[in-house]
């Protein structure tokens, strides 16, 4: 707690806890925002969805220690997570989609700890980084400094998102999706293939996850055991913005990239991740006393 | 339904097995009281899991809480070996429990997918919590005191230690399940609005049900903890990805909602689980995931289940 006189000694650290804030929560956003997108359309809480983002971030590692430059790598990643998410859709997942959301959730929560140990095994279970080459931007006399690593992550996932409402908005598939998500059974009967709706779904889901695994890994640091906070930021965005509102989505992203720096700064990098889930319970609990003033709980 | 003295006969040979296990299997005997600790788990998610229909992946968290609960009344309180041990036991069970009577309000109001992510949640905020806490030893976890023994009769303390708490459970929970309790939490499983148009307090009966639960998981965490001597907060005391998923995993394999569907469930997932272990050294963590995967998706309605709907 030491460091709240410091806060207010020098206003511009703020700026500084600000700006971090807002660029790491553009990541979290988009990856919230394939979790709403799974969730929306297959009725499926994706445990695995921390995994996922691992995953890309793995490829841009690997590839970029066979020699790539490491931003053309991220759309490769993008590209095999979704295959990969295409597979695991067809190989089992097509069997939990039309479960209950418990079944679905216990059988993602398997597949995260299968995820999780495999790359623990076939890799280590060091911190990995990857070295994007690109330098820092300095405002306010030094004080401030951004890595460009941080806005071109940023940028990408704005544009990303950008590229995924077109998508669904004007895309043929992409309205088939979101008819799939209104009413599963008119879908059908008007002729949309709901099984390839979904296989499409969840390999768009990969495909983001690919993506802004590749900036987590330029960006920050991966390892094996840190997909389940992934997982969790996401459920929790999901959770306060809602399915299917965008400038919730980004709002609370941004949000909760701002107060997990502050908690960081404030009460220690160790305390980070406790703050992550301990700010889950509160959220959950918080909005649905709040319901309940309503005589409503969140459903 | 069988006939009670049979019933009865049925028990005693059970006993009889159970009591005379470490000295067949002398070997064994470190395996055999983790079966007991595994039943337990499995029993005590099953009371609000199973029985009450929420789904709970953080009930770990009254296992931690037990285990450290014990742990610093031992370190503390100044008492010999068995007088601290047993006060640090009984201290723990009542800390679970109230952690329990504490969250339980709020966080059993949530539903579904929101109270399984909720406790998720819970559990890993508490080891995340317990590993930067110094006054439990932080990252580096707590020792408990050394047993004054041999080496073979402090195992055999630990088996019979963790045989109780099992029997107790399973005593305590076919006593409930036979009465009234039994019957309202079913209610509330099966329709929460409806449960509560006819007058029950849900609420209170949810947050009830929690407690009992946190109460057995407390007590099992003082004995575990003690048994292995050292409690390391993330992959022992709140090990969420371990023993959090495979109380889950233990009750939906032998039947959910069932009496002895946690108890069969947990004794061939046990079996299972040291046959990774000594068959696929390094890979067991990841047929673990495997295993979990393959129960939800083909196998969700376990054992007990499964014999039901045979017959």
């Amino acid at each position: 707690m030491g460091n709240l006189t410091l806060l207010s000694d020098a206003p511009v650290l703020n700026l500084q806890l600000l700006l971090d804030g807002i660029l790491v929560g553009a990541v979290f956003a988009l990856v919230a925002y394939g979790m709403a997108l799974v969730w929306g359309v297959m009725k499926l809480i994706n445990v695995a969805q921390g995994e996922f983002v691992l995953l890309g971030g793995y490829v841009v590692f690997f590839l970029v220690r066979a020699g790539m430059p490491p931003l053309p790598a991220v759309p490769i990643a993008a590209a095999v997570m979704a295959i990969v998410c295409w597979a695991l859709y067809r190989v089992v997942i097509f069997r939990i989609v039309e479960k209950d959301l418990f079944t679905s959730i216990l059988a993602t929560f398997g597949l995260s700890i299968l995820i999780q140990q495999l790359i623990n095994q076939l890799y280590g279970s060091d911190v990995r980084t990857v070295e994007s080459g690109l330098g820092s931007l300095f405002f306010a006399h030094g004080m401030v400094t951004v890595a460009e690593v941080k806005l071109v992550a940023f940028v990408g996932a704005g544009l990303l998102g950008a590229l995924l409402v077109w998508f669904l908005r004007q895309h043929r598939l992409g309205q088939a999706i979101r008819a799939t998500a209104q009413n599963t059974r008119a879908a059908r009967i008007l002729g949309v293939d709901t099984d390839r709706v979904y296989a499409a779904t969840f390999a768009i889901n990969g495909a983001i996850c690919g993506a802004a695994g590749g900036l987590v890994a330029m960006t920050w640091t991966i390892h094996p055991y840190s997909g389940l906070s992934y997982t969790v930021r996401s459920f929790m965005i999901v959770v306060v913005a809602g399915l299917g509102n965008l400038a919730g989505v980004i709002a609370s992203g941004a949000g909760l990239g701002v107060a997990e720096n502050y908690a960081g700064f404030l009460l220690g990098a160790e305390y980070q991740t406790a703050f992550v889930f301990s700010l889950l319970v509160v959220i959950l609990v918080g909005r649905n006393l709040w319901l309940m003033r309503q005589r409503k709980y969140l459903k | 339904m069988s006939r009670p003295s049979t019933r009865a006969a049925r028990y005693a040979a059970l006993a009889l097995v159970a009591l005379a296990a470490p000295w067949l299997l002398p070997s064994y005997t470190t395996q055999m009281t983790f079966l007991w600790l595994m039943v337990v788990f499995a029993l005590t998610w099953d009371i609000v899991g199973g029985q009450m229909g929420y789904n709970s992946f953080g009930n770990v968290l009254f296992f931690g809480i037990g285990a450290y609960a014990c742990a610093v009344v031992q370190r503390d309180c100044g008492l010999g070996y068995f007088g601290s041990l047993a006060l640090g036991t009984a201290l723990a069970a009542l800390a679970g429990t109230l952690a329990a009577a504490i969250l339980g309000p709020g966080i059993l109001a949530l539903r579904g997918q929101y109270f399984a992510i909720g406790t998720l949640g819970l559990g890993i905020a508490a080891a995340d919590i317990a590993a930067g806490w110094r006054y439990i030893g932080g990252g580096s976890g707590m020792v408990t005191p050394l047993f004054p023994g041999a080496v073979g009769a402090r195992e055999r303390f630990f088996y019979y230690l963790l045989l109780v708490v099992a029997v107790l459970t399973f005593a305590t929970l076919r006593w409930l399940y036979a009465g009234r309790f039994g019957l309202t939490i079913n209610a509330i499983r099966d329709d929460e609005e409806k449960a509560e148009a006819m007058g029950i307090r849900t609420t209170r009966h949810k947050t009830v049900a929690w407690c009992i639960s946190a109460l057995f998981l407390g007590l099992a965490g003082a004995v575990a903890g003690n048994m292995l001597g050292f409690i390391e907060p993330r992959e022992f005391a709140f090990a969420g990805s371990t023993y959090g998923v495979w109380m889950v995993l233990m009750a939906m394999l032998g039947g959910r909602g069932t009496l002895w569907g946690p108890v069969i469930g947990a004794c061939v997932f046990h079996i299972t689980q040291e046959v990774f272990w000594t068959y696929l050294l390094g890979w067991q963590r990841v047929a673990m995931g495997l295993f979990i995967l393959v129960v939800a998706v083909y196998f969700p309605r376990g054992i007990v289940g499964w014999f039901r709907q045979a017959r």
